[in-house]
Order: C-alpha cells, then structure tokens, then sequence
C-alpha cells in the first residue's frame, strides 16, 4: 500500500519559502497521526544544506535532486524530475505551496501522474476514507468547497498563511538521500531565458504577515507612499483594490481581490478601500482586518474587527507615528 | 496561425452565492458572464490573427446557456466555436474537463492555445496547464505578454516579486493575467456578424469517448457558506491622534498582531 506523505520544498537561492515550511509543519501533525513517512523533496542547485532545516520542521526524510538545470524553476524539467520520484515511491499525498511555481506544477504534474488535485486549499485533514480532506475557497472566498480525491497521490496547494510554522527542532535527524535528474530534451521546449526581479525590501504579498493597502480613497498614485512609510516600520506589504489599479495609481500585482491576489495575513489594514466584493473575496480570510475610510456608511466597516472614520491622509501618517513608538 | 481560446462561462464576480436546497451552489437567477481571464485570452487570440491571419476557435464545455458566452466571444471576433454539451457528464473535476477539451481541440488545427490562468467561480487554476499535458506540449502560465514569430513564441510570465521571460515552441498553451491586454467590447456589426457564425456542439460520443472514460478523479465537492465576519469596533474619538493611538494599542494588546 502506498506510504508517505511528500512535501515539495520551494526554494529560491537555496532560501526556502515561508510557505513550504508551513506545509511541512501541518503535514508532520498528520504523519503522526496515520504513521506515514513525512518526505521533504528539494529541487535545484546548492540546495545539500537545506535538508537540516526540514529536518528540523518534521521531515522524516529529505530527497535532493542537485542540477544545473534545476538551479531555475521551469515546468517541464521540475514535472519529468517529480513524476519519476513519485512514481517510484507512491507517495499518499504529494503538497505544494500555492505560489507563481505551485499554481503552475502542481496541474502539470497531477495531469503526469493521472491523479486529482485540490487547488488553493485553506484546510487539510486526515480522513480515513480518502486519506485527506480539504478545504478551498471558492468564488473568491464567497463560498468553501469540501474536497477529496478518489486517485492516490492526492496533489494540492496549500495557501500561503494557512497554517502556522510548528516548532524547530535542531536535534531531529532525517534520512536524507540523493537522486539524480534525467531530464531529455522533450522536458526543454519551454526554457526561461531571464527572470526579472523587482527590486523590493517589502514582503511578497501571497506571503506577508502584514498588509497595508490603498483603494479609491488614495486619490493618485503619488500617495501610496504614506502606506510605504507605514508599511516599513511594520514590515508590512503594501496592497491596493482594483479601482486603484484600474485608475492606474499602482500596478496590477499588487492588486488584492478576486480578480488579483488572494491574501490571509494575520493583520490586513485596508485604507480609502469601500469594501466592494470583488475586493472582500481576496482578503477576508485575514486574521484581523483595519478599515481607514472617510465615509462611515463605507461596506468594509461591516467586516473590519477595528474601523477609524476618517481621512486616511490624517490617519495613516499618525499611525505610523504610534507604530514607530511601539517598536 | 490557427489560435484555439478556452472559454469558461462564470458567475459575475459581483455575484452574491447561494446553495439551493440540496447543497448546491445555486445559479438562479445569476447573471453569466465570460470568465474574466478568458477574455484577455479572446483579445490575444484577436489581435495575433490580425496580425499573422488565420483562425480563432473558441473552444467551450457546459450546457445550453453557455452558448451566450461563446455569442460573445463570437461577436468580439472568433470565426467559430465548439462547445462539448453532454447531459452524460454527472460531475466533471479539472481532470475530466482538460481531457475533454483536448480530445475537442484536437478536432481543430492549432499553433496557439490561449485561456484564462483561473476560472473566478473554481478558482482552481488547473485546466489550461492540464491540457497542455494532456495534448503533450508545452505551457506557459500567467502570461503578461506575448511575442510570436515563426515557430516560437516568448512570453513574459508573472512569477512571485516579478517576472520572467520564457521562450517555447509551438504549438503551446499560454494563460492569460490580467494586464496582458484590454479586451475589446463586440461592436453591433460583431454582434450581427456573430449570428451568423457556427457553435458546433458536440457530445463525448462524437469525440470517441463516453462518461465513464471521462470519470472524475476527485470526488463531487461539499459546498458551504463562509459565516458571516461580524462588524468590529468603530474607534470612537475627537481627534486623528487620539484614534491612531487607541488603534495602535489595541492592535498591540488586544489583537496582538503588531
């Protein structure tokens, strides 16, 4: 019978991403309760020192595969090198992060292997029927889906923020075993010629404990700096709706709602934003919401936990003042 | 240069969900749009014929009323459509609808597939990476831009803090993000014109299929509604200051989040 549960570790620069940690944390609590094996699997290139960090989150097992044409995420190398693995080991559940990589091998390598996939999932539990159940928001978080798979491995990606990052134990060993790409030339007709990386010190959005954004209320593009200065004293991410982004003040990936990101920080502090649907869909699984907004009948009042009336260029600024103090 | 669009018939986002009474999300009385995404696939697929000629074939799944959405997708340019329309068909997953799409789209000559990168009802974005498998060529997600020439194509692809630009061969699938383009609203000659255009509608029959070959890998989802977030404080107070204070404090102290 199929044993395991593997956790495909992002990383970039040999970093791993806050996401794949969070995975591996939730995913060792299942392990302990079923027994299966928790297999942690890296991809790419000067990565042989992360293994003792997913070690330290639970891993059982660490599986390397090292190679110059995996020191980049592309989807046909990362599919033909994933497809093997797993085939070879059956794995129950094979778990991926919801992240620009996720979203785009998790569908290629659930349609490999032939298998279902939950997509985007807020919840993950053990189920004796089909060994995991998930839950996923739909229409933009309008709605939850119930899902489970009757095809093992069951693929998903977990939302970023989801789950929280267990405890690290240095003391823990795991297995850590080395494997080799094959990778032929069918796995190459799509290669990544550049990747352009903006230059930010803010927190990727998806991934951000903290989220600061501007909606209408911001008036031109040359305010978000008030949210910037904020944003850099709390470490936070600096968002905007997408009547700000179709104003064109700011670029659409900083968009949250259902037609841009989806986000779950612990503290999302929405500034000049209405609270429009289309909004409330990619932000309302925030732990705490803030709501800043001249006008007290504004929507967003309805689902913030704390809400100020008042002008956000009075506000804001004072409140990076009182951040400053806290700190 | 013959382009194949995919096309997903969606709520409008500004929908409000119900489940009916047996625990279904109920689309009574909704109104049915073409998913956002898919649009910025239709405009690409339009503005690559006018530039290079040949055809765009709009390429759908579901029952009678989505043939509104492929009029439209009609009216904005598309020369013809398929839509794969089989009351067989109990419970598609991402899955069953990519392997039903490549068996249509293999009925079609093709340099270029263009779709949404999700679907704003499911949200799953499975199905345009899943049918570039299934068809066995290569896909590029998210894309922001696209540049055809010849036998290849690059595209600049959204990817967490930035972009990368990634070169294929073709034939390849490419899904769309918003900012790729702005759609274009069909003209009243495109509507008229449109009427006249073809939806051939197939069943899994006439694709050499059946239900049971196209069996789902997940299982029928359980639906729920999120429960309601109840309305907080309002921070009472005469002056910004006294505000942004109390607001800091109790983001310290109370919700301890800062």
């Amino acid at each position: 019978m199929a044993k395991g549960i593997w956790v495909v570790i992002e990383q970039n620069k040999a970093e791993i991403r806050k996401v794949s940690l969070e995975i591996l944390s939730q995913a060792r609590t299942i392990a302990d309760k079923t027994g299966d094996p928790l297999v942690a699997v890296i991809l790419g290139k000067g990565i042989a020192d992360l293994a003792k960090t997913v070690a330290a989150y639970g891993a059982d097992k660490v599986v390397l595969v090292e190679d110059d044409k995996l020191a980049d995420y592309s989807t046909g190398a990362y599919t033909s090198v994933l497809n093997k693995l797993i085939r070879k080991d059956e794995p129950q559940a094979v778990l991926l992060g919801n992240t620009a990589v996720g979203k785009d091998l998790a569908p290629r390598l659930a349609q490999r292997l032939g298998v279902g996939m939950a997509s985007d999932c807020t919840g993950m539990e053990y189920d004796e029927a089909n060994f995991l159940t998930f839950k996923r928001p739909i229409y933009g978080g309008k709605a939850f889906a119930e899902v489970s798979s009757n095809t093992r491995p069951v693929v998903a990606t977990i939302r970023p923020n989801t789950f929280a990052l267990g405890q690290q134990d240095a003391a823990k060993q795991a297995e850590v075993v080395n494997e080799t790409a094959e990778i032929d030339a069918a796995d190459l007709r799509a290669i990544v010629k550049e990747i352009i990386i903006a230059a930010s010190e803010r927190p990727e959005l998806i991934e951000a404990n903290i989220i600061i954004s501007g909606g209408r209320g911001m008036k031109g593009p040359e305010n978000y700096k008030v949210l910037e200065e904020c944003a850099d004293v709390i470490g936070a991410a600096v968002g905007a709706s997408r009547a700000a982004v179709d104003a064109g003040w700011i670029e659409q990936k900083f968009q949250v709602g259902q037609t841009g990101k989806t986000v779950s920080p612990t503290l999302y502090i929405a500034c000049g934003i209405s609270g429009a649907i289309q909004h409330l869909a990619g932000m309302s699984s925030s732990k705490v919401i803030v709501a800043i907004n001249k006008d007290p009948e504004a929507y967003i009042f309805n689902i913030a936990d704390y809400g100020i009336v008042g002008d956000l260029f009075d506000v804001v600024p004072l409140l990076t003042e009182e951040f400053k103090k806290l700190k | 240069m013959n382009i194949v669009v995919c096309l997903k018939q969606t709520f409008d986002t500004e929908a409000k969900i119900v489940l009916d009474s047996t625990g279904k999300i109920d689309s009574a009385g909704v109104n049915l749009v073409i998913n956002t995404y898919d649009e910025f696939a239709v405009e690409e697929a339009l503005k690559l014929k006018e530039k290079f000629g040949g055809e765009v074939t709009i390429v759908s799944m579901g029952g009678d009323r989505v043939q509104e959405a492929i009029r439209t997708a009609l009216a904005m340019g598309a020369d013809q459509a398929v839509l794969v329309n089989d009351p067989s068909i109990a419970y598609a997953d991402e899955a069953a609808i990519a392997d039903i799409l490549a068996k249509a789209v293999a009925t079609i000559p093709y340099d270029i597939i263009l779709t949404g990168r999700m679907a704003v009802d499911d949200g799953s974005s499975q199905v345009g990476v899943r049918l570039a498998e299934a068809l066995d060529i290569p896909s590029v997600s998210s894309i922001l831009k696209l540049d055809v020439e010849d036998s290849k194509a690059t595209a600049t692809r959204e990817i967490d803090g930035g972009t990368e630009i990634i070169e294929t061969t073709l034939p390849a699938v490419f899904t769309a993000q918003k900012g790729l383009n702005e759609p274009r609203y069909p003209s009243m000659m495109g509507i008229m014109k449109a009427k006249k255009k073809e939806i051939k509608v197939l069943t899994l029959a006439d694709l050499g299929t059946s239900a049971a070959d196209m069996a789902a890998k997940m299982n029928a989802p359980k639906f729920s509604l999120p429960s309601a977030r109840k309305a907080g404080i309002k921070i009472a107070g005469e002056e910004a200051a006294d505000k942004a204070k109390e607001l800091a404090r109790l983001l310290r102290e109370e919700a301890k989040v800062i």
